[in-house]
């Protein structure tokens, strides 16, 4: 079994463990603050970040190229109040386009 | 519409009008949310896993966030550790979810586990509007339900026809992952600090980039969310000091954010 199958089963696993084990903790858990500040942020800042690694690295380095402009499209599209789908596939045309032209 | 019956004859929707309207809109967040699962499909077969490691990820996993984490590190080059760490990592929210949709739902037995697999983003937010616990239920069980069965159909969909994209980049795929996680992150920037912390992330991401191996960046860059919550909140300089002092500093502050955050984890 391939480490990719791992991970994937390790991750779901864990994943319905998460959600199963709210259900059984203590509810005054949720009274302390800064776990409930911690819990709102931590997806802010993994998004913010995968944001960034998506869009602006390749392996280990910094590449800015057509994937910087099809975030910028994302962006006008989310301010548009546009779908998700709209917004992903958008980001996806330009680049693309940009990509066809031969100008990233 | 207009000359329907005047309002004093219809004091307002009966219960069991009221569940019915909870019912349809768990079916349209149903459709709504499914049909991304399309671009979650075509991502996963376009960044190295096949149909099957996919459908495992939407049908086990089942959080949206979490899958489109897991998949964008190995897209990335990342380690399978790496892209599994941040799936957790970002699933920590349903653990809260479950803490607050506990007392209005059924435990034990089947319905006990379905309740847990079907803890996300959407079913917890249709519960969370309904005013007594018959319509938390409803909501509940009609958003959980339908997005469930959206999701996979269409990650499925998704994932067929991703295998026979050859070059994922001359289709602007890695672009399409880029607007999946800003689309992901977008609801979630309505206060100052969370944009700070957005961008304070985003930025030690980047910065660790050339020096940790594929994968870590994120999880060095969740390292601002537990400092960012462990500083007084409210304070005016909070937004500055997120800023400048989380990228540079990432390694010192490392412990004290350890120890403080063991409550959490002794909790759980």
């Amino acid at each position: 079994m391939s480490m990719l199958w791992i991970a994937v089963i390790a991750a779901s696993v864990l994943s319905f463990a998460q959600k199963w084990v709210g259900y059984q903790a203590p509810p005054d858990v949720l009274e302390r603050p800064r776990v409930s500040r911690i819990t709102t942020l931590l997806p802010i800042a993994l998004l913010g970040a995968l944001v960034a690694t998506q869009t602006a690295t390749s392996g280990s380095e910094i590449v800015l190229d057509a994937r910087l402009a099809g975030l910028g499209a994302a962006v006008m599209l989310l301010c548009l109040r546009a779908p998700f789908l709209v917004v992903v596939v958008g980001a996806a045309v330009v680049a693309a386009g940009l990509r066809a032209l031969g100008w990233a | 519409m207009t000359t329907a019956s005047p309002p004093a004859s219809t004091p307002g929707p009966t219960t069991a009008e009221r569940l019915r309207t909870i019912r349809r809109t768990g079916l349209s967040i149903g459709v709504a949310t499914g049909l991304y699962g399309i671009s979650f499909g075509a991502l996963a077969t376009a960044s190295g896993l096949d149909v099957w490691q996919a459908m495992v990820l939407s049908a086990v996993m089942f959080t949206g966030g979490s899958q489109f984490a897991f998949i964008g590190v190995v897209g990335g080059g990342g380690s399978a550790i790496g892209a599994a760490l941040a799936a957790v990592l970002l699933g920590i929210r349903n653990t809260l979810y479950g803490l607050i949709l506990a007392p209005s739902l059924p435990r034990g037995g089947f319905r006990g586990f379905a309740r847990a697999q079907l803890t996300i983003d959407e079913s917890a937010a249709l519960a969370a509007g309904g005013t007594t616990t018959a319509e938390k239920r409803a909501g509940f069980w009609a958003a959980g339900v339908w997005v469930y069965v959206f999701w996979n159909l269409f990650s499925l969909v998704g994932a067929l026809a991703g295998q026979h994209v050859a070059d994922p980049g001359a289709w602007g795929l890695d672009a399409a992952a880029a607007g999946a996680f800003i689309a992901l992150l977008w609801p979630r920037l309505r206060s100052g600090e969370a944009v700070a912390v957005a961008v304070a992330a985003a930025f030690v991401a980047l910065v660790t980039t050339p020096a940790l191996p594929s994968g870590l960046p994120v999880l060095a860059a969740a390292l601002v969310a537990v400092v960012a919550g462990l500083l007084p909140s409210r304070r005016p300089l909070v937004h500055h000091q997120i800023e400048g002092d989380a990228a540079p500093d990432t390694e010192p502050e490392e412990e004290p954010a350890r120890d403080e955050g063991r409550p959490e984890g002794g909790a759980r």
